[in-house]
């Protein structure tokens, strides 16, 4: 007979639109972070190292990358006889095909996956933030209170506290009520989209609710229960807690890994963050190198200058170049005398030699000011820059650019340059 | 592929001096990131190669445990896996392994319950990276019971360790001197890789060992070389015996030059190793590292010069590596001097210390000391 204590279902099907360019081929849990690692690692990770030995990982927007990434889980040893990883698209039904129109949706959609293992326990997460956290911790307060529903929560500044959902406690942390997003907050403890679920709770829940519109876990899900008297109680965690969801917080997040002791310390033989590597040799440092507060992913080749920046594995920095400030992920070739400021340079791209990123002034980006701001160039996935051209800042380049691209080699702060790439 | 693979990895080199005290040639790490072996394992998996052996006998602690899982090399199917022998007490024999060909022959049945009808034996304490199925092919060609890769040397090579190998010009080979004093120019050796039938490697070493004769090379590639038919097969790119401690501190160095890092590193087929999960080298203030090699999760704060750090070094404040080789889990204190030294690995090198090999002739550094990992 197969039984599980708990089992965790990932929620990793959404776009992530505010990382602009570097969702456009990927889901943003496939986005790569800290020079080796890919978003979706550190949830992963997490899971193995609790001893939830059984995730299903909910795919949606473009799934392609993360069905490379994860395969049958051997890099987080999730490849098991019963349970493991598994991924779960969206299907056809007998009587009717719908996409995931919500996160409790998607749960909902996939109820036989989660009674084939025989649960307790149901652990609810996402992918998008780096942390690491111990889902057993957060079980064993769920157990000793004896709830239905666990959130957990993280304890935000006062002064950003109106930006989040907030939940409100009693003095034994169980939760009185809810806010999204208040002008005057009552509380400063954020959900951070984690949640313990007993299942015949939430099973209950998600069938009352089967036919809500984009059934949703904050909107729809935990009011529902907690109005129908479930007891929900708020789980405080205190370690490092990031969401990469725009451009900004992914960029600063990634510089926080270069401090001398970072907050988020990836050298700590406990809780190691397993990745799919394809490459595993040593990195080359070349005669005229020169590197200071950065971090270096394997294979990597650097002949020119490297000065806070996360570089990613089997890049290639050519001499002279001088790389600060920037993300380089897997792949990219920097030419030549390049200067690259401030940059965010998705996987496989080109840059030619004697180009110059992130020059001039900031200027607001044209199309969304949102995203491409705080000053970032950031270059898409496969992405080509010919040689001797200069970039403003707050400004995006995808595809195969070529110099009939640019006005005198040169592409002015705010505005976006999208070409088709090699394969369209 | 049609043959089965067996790998020598038993040995131990006494001009390996104390780097051997720790573990055997086949589990030498290599390169930043590799050990021996993988070059072995990793030509036969590219080969396609499904069942392999691993003979360990001297010291295998770290080579088992390098080897704990066959994933790294994508053995360990349903068809084949990877498996490791080691010497043990059975009713008609309780030594240790005799010699190369005794080693084999304690796993007769190995050989007696495969079907694949070839065999492809290669050292585990050589680099290099082979098809072995255009080995095989000639083999065929030729219709050879059994055929030597060899490799040529370059001139002033000290031939004193190699089996010298001359051949008619079909290939055929004439003499098999092991190890002889009298230098030659551009003399081809032994490149310690061999295939032969499946069911004659059976007879010959059935035969030894009824004549107690325990070496592979000796007793069965020399005795039968007039008798058989013995082809030698010439491996024209990388190849490299790790034999002596200078050997060990060339190979490593080799990687520093950018075309056999590109042949190694970047063209196809890979060489695979044991997946570590180490978080990127990290480059704080203070660093300033020039051609070297460094691997993951390593943390660097000082200058380095000409030298190759594996993985999870620690290197303090205002140190200073030249021309050096840093083994894993290795710490230097701040303000440390390390010139052409092999520093042995989890050593823990205390501040201020200052120590410096002879160009040429690397000095091992062995610092024991109790550390535990955080």
């Amino acid at each position: 007979m197969i039984r599980k204590e708990m089992i965790a279902m990932l929620l990793a099907g959404g776009q992530g639109s505010r990382l602009g360019i570097l969702t456009a081929d990927m889901a943003k849990p496939a986005v790569s972070y800290g020079g080796k690692y890919r978003i979706i690692d550190f949830p992963l990770s997490n899971c193995i190292n609790s001893g939830v030995d059984t995730v299903g990982v909910l795919t949606q927007y473009q799934p392609l990358r993360l069905n490379t990434h994860i395969g049958i889980g051997i890099p987080w040893d999730l490849d098991r006889n019963i349970g493991g990883v598994s991924i779960l698209p969206p299907y056809e039904k007998s009587d009717n095909a719908e996409w995931y129109t919500g996160t409790a949706n998607a749960i909902y959609q996939n109820l036989k996956f989660i009674e084939h293992y025989n649960p307790e326990y149901v652990l609810i997460l996402g992918g998008d933030h780096i942390y690491k956290m111990d889902y057993e911790i957060l079980l064993d307060f769920h157990k000793s209170n004896k709830a239905d529903i666990t959130l957990a929560t993280y304890p935000v500044a006062w002064e950003d506290a109106s930006r989040f959902g907030l939940v409100i406690t009693d003095e034994n942390k169980k939760v009185i009520d809810f806010e999204e997003k208040p002008a005057k907050p009552r509380s400063n403890l954020a959900s951070m989209g984690i949640y313990i679920f007993t299942w015949k709770v939430l099973k209950d829940a998600l069938i009352k609710l089967k036919d809500q519109p984009g059934c949703d876990f904050g909107m729809h899900v935990i009011p529902y229960c907690h109005n129908n008297g479930a007891s929900v109680y708020a789980f405080e965690y205190n370690g490092y807690w990031k969401d990469v969801g725009t451009l900004s917080a992914y960029w600063e997040s990634n510089m926080e890994l270069i401090d001398l002791v970072p907050d988020f310390n990836l050298y700590e033989e406990f809780w190691k963050i397993y990745t799919k590597s394809d490459v595993s040799t040593a990195q080359y440092l070349g005669e005229h190198a020169v590197l200071s507060r950065s971090i270096v992913g394997e294979g990597t080749e650097i002949y020119g200058s490297v000065y806070n920046s996360v570089i990613g594995p089997e890049v290639v920095i050519e001499e002279g170049a001088v790389v600060s400030d920037s993300i380089v992920m897997q792949g990219t070739h920097i030419g030549k005398n390049s200067k690259i400021n401030k940059a965010i340079i998705a996987e496989r791209a080109v840059v030619g030699s004697n180009c110059e990123l992130g020059v001039g002034e900031e200027v607001e980006n044209k199309e969304h000011p949102n995203i491409y701001c705080n000053g970032l160039v950031t270059l898409g996935e496969k992405t080509v820059i010919p040689d001797g051209v200069h970039i403003g800042k707050n400004t995006v380049i995808s595809g195969i650019t070529t110099h009939e691209d640019y006005t005198n080699n040169w592409l002015a702060g705010g505005e976006s340059l999208r070409k088709a790439g090699e394969d369209a | 592929m049609r043959a089965i693979g067996i790998v020598l990895a038993g040995g131990n080199a006494s001009r390996m001096k104390e780097l051997t005290n720790k573990r055997a040639v086949a589990a030498m790490p290599l390169a930043g990131s590799y050990r021996a072996v993988d070059f072995a394992l990793s030509s036969l998996a590219n080969s396609k190669v499904q069942k392999v052996a691993v003979l360990t006998q001297y010291n295998s602690r770290s080579l088992n445990e390098h080897m704990s899982s066959s994933k790294w090399w994508d053995f360990g199917r349903k068809q084949g896996g990877l498996y490791v022998f080691t010497p043990t007490i059975t009713v008609d024999n309780s030594f240790w392994y005799r010699g190369t060909a005794d080693s084999i022959y304690q796993n007769i049945d190995f050989l007696k319950n495969s079907h694949e009808p070839y065999v492809v034996i290669t050292s585990g304490d050589i680099i290099y990276k082979l098809d072995f199925n255009k080995v095989l092919e000639k083999h065929i060609e030729n219709k050879a019971d059994i055929t030597v890769v060899c490799k040529r040397l370059g001139k002033c090579a000290d031939t004193s360790r190699y089996g010298i190998i001359t051949t008619d010009p079909d290939g055929r080979i004439t003499s098999f001197d092991e190890k002889p004093n009298g230098a030659e120019d551009e003399p081809l050796v032994s490149a310690g890789i061999y295939v032969v039938r499946r069911r004659q490697l059976i007879e010959m070493l059935e035969r030894a060992n009824e004549e107690e004769r325990y070496d592979l090379v000796r007793d069965i590639i020399i005795r039968f070389k007039d008798v058989k038919k013995i082809y030698a097969f010439e491996h024209t790119e990388y190849w490299r015996n790790i034999a002596s401690v200078m050997d060990y501190y060339d190979a490593n160095m080799d990687f520093l030059k950018p075309d056999i890092r590109d042949y190694f590193f970047r063209q196809y087929p890979d060489v695979y190793s044991k997946v570590d999960d180490l978080p990127p080298a990290k480059y704080n203030a203070g660093a300033d590292v020039r051609n070297s090699l460094i691997a993951s999760g390593t943390i660097v704060n000082g200058r380095v010069e000409n030298s190759i750090i594996f993985k999870q070094v620690y290197i303090g404040n205002n140190c200073t590596i030249r021309n050096s080789i840093v083994l894993n889990g290795v710490h230097i204190g701040d303000n440390s001097y390390i010139e052409n030294c092999i520093i042995e690995s989890r050593d823990t090198i205390m501040p201020n210390s200052n120590y410096s090999g002879e160009p040429g002739k690397p000095r091992i550094v062995l610092e024991r000391s109790d550390r535990y990992s955080i």
